[in-house]
């Protein structure tokens, strides 16, 4: 590829690791950063205004849980200044009335909210948390009351797949505009709980159907958008659109990464935004130009017309499954170790005990 | 907002379209072009498509839309009318215009 690199579109800051929540599913690291490690309120307002300078149009503003930051409205609003769109991914537990009013008047543009179960028990195991499941409607009603447009994320996997229907219905009583049905990317904690977390064919494939019936059913009622189960697939997804090509993440200590799991690739090393600039990471950083464009392929990706399309996939799903991060993502059917994805999938649905979760936590993984 | 109470939005001629709260058209600098900004998305329209959206004010309708593109583009409002309308019926199913 000879493309003259373009600025990044979109930016994901996750401003903390601290969650109320531990998700089993979480794409955090499994190191996951103290408070003490976290960029101060002037180091991200530096960093948002130089990202803002570099070209991005869209910040979503995640963690861990990011209202956690008492300076989150600070963000708000010097993004919205900026003219950059703004978009808070919370878990919706915990947050202080009044909140989402201040962050709404500072210009907040829309709110993700996830969801872990479509019925109270559920949302409590898998994110081990008493009472989650009414805090986090409590919060839909909040926002939707207050005008700000919502999507409900909904990550899948053998705990909740059967309450697909009931998310749809979720969704709609809430007055979403957009429901997330979004299968586990196997990165993260999802990886290490990947045998607890995995669901099985059958139920993947009605799963596909239901969700299709409901997106013709539901035209301009309500958005369903589906995020595939990678491990079933035959192409695998463009992750991050490509890497480092329309978008990339910062972690809580202002490491910039081309995405979540990037992390677990041994063989490159990250900057932090404060030891050198965005600008010169996203152009000059070694990690960034290591897998961008299509030059870094192998064969079969080099000579496949699908590269441009998917970009040879999840540079972390090659790295975890077939070991080496230059590899073709093995979720492709013309992957040489393709065939591995449906003994993992075999492996984890013959363990006997599917509730034997590693929840996520701060210092013990 | 019951899920009884909601309907897919049906374009007419008389139908009022306008940008979603959620959504904004603006200019970018640093690429010299128009983009909307959507939760999840970034979209590049195209020429037409621009001029279609510039005129989504909640003033013009559809039947405005169309005699004013008609007339920007010397063309007849038969030819490009049911472009304009798919336009329009498709972005509002996606949840980036209310009629
Ligand atoms: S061979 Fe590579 S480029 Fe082709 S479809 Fe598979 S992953 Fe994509
Ligand atoms: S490289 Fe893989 S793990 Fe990382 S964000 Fe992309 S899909 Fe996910």
């Amino acid at each position: 590829m000879s493309d003259a690199l373009l600025p990044p579109i979109g930016m994901l800051a996750e401003l903390t690791h601290r969650c109320p929540l531990q998700c089993v599913y979480c794409s955090n690291p499994l190191e996951l950063l103290k408070a003490d490690k976290e960029l101060s309120t002037e180091a991200w307002l530096a960093l948002f205004e130089e990202a803002a300078d570099l070209g991005v149009l869209q910040i979503h503003l995640s963690g861990g849980e990011p209202t956690l930051r008492p300076d989150l409205e600070q963000f708000v609003s010097c993004l919205a200044r900026r003219g950059v769109y703004t978009n808070l991914i919370t878990a919706g537990v915990g947050i202080a009335e009044g909140r989402i009013e201040r962050l709404r008047d500072a210009g907040l543009d829309h709110v993700q909210l996830s969801i872990q179960g479509a019925h109270a028990p559920t949302t409590e195991k898998i994110g081990n948390n008493r009472g989650a499941h009414e805090k986090k409607l409590e919060t839909a009603r909040r926002v939707v009351e207050l005008g700000l447009p919502l999507t409900i994320n909904a990550p899948i996997h053998r705990h909740n797949i059967e309450e697909v229907p009931a998310f749809i219905d979720l969704a709609l009583s809430l007055g979403a505009e957009r429901l997330e049905i979004a299968n586990v990317q196997y990165a993260g904690w999802a990886l290490l709980n990947r045998n607890a977390l995995m669901p099985g064919r059958e139920a993947v494939e009605r799963q596909v159907e239901i969700v299709e019936e409901a997106q013709s059913r539901l035209r301009g009622i309500l958005a369903i958008d589906f995020v595939a189960p990678d491990y079933f697939a035959i192409y695998p997804k463009a992750c991050m659109g490509g890497w480092a090509r329309d978008a990339f993440m910062v972690a809580p200590d202002g490491t910039a990464l081309p995405c979540h799991a990037a992390g677990t690739i041994p063989t490159l090393h990250f900057e932090r935004f404060g030891d050198r600039s965005l600008t010169d990471i996203w152009v000059n950083s070694p990690a960034f130009n290591a897998f961008r464009g299509d030059g870094w392929m192998l064969e079969p990706c080099r000579s496949c017309e699908r590269r441009e399309v998917d970009w040879g996939g999840c540079r972390c799903q090659a790295m975890a499954i077939a070991g080496d991060a230059a590899a073709t993502d093995p979720a492709c059917i013309r992957s040489p170790l393709h065939s591995r994805m449906a003994t993992l999938i075999g492996e984890a649905n013959s363990v006997s005990d599917a509730d034997d979760f590693r929840y996520r936590r701060i210092g013990r993984a | 907002m019951g899920s009884s109470s909601r309907q897919r939005a049906i374009l007419s001629e008389q139908s009022r379209p306008h940008l979603k709260r959620y959504v904004r058209l603006q200019y970018d600098p640093v690429r010299g072009a128009w983009a909307v900004l959507s939760p999840e998305r970034v979209f590049w329209p195209d020429e037409v498509s621009l001029d279609i959206l510039k005129l989504c004010d909640g003033r013009h309708t559809v039947f405005q839309i169309v005699d004013e593109l008609a007339g920007q583009y010397d063309a007849a409002r038969e030819d490009i009318a049911p472009d304009v309308e798919q336009f329009l019926q498709e972005w509002s199913d996606r949840f980036l215009v209310t009629l």
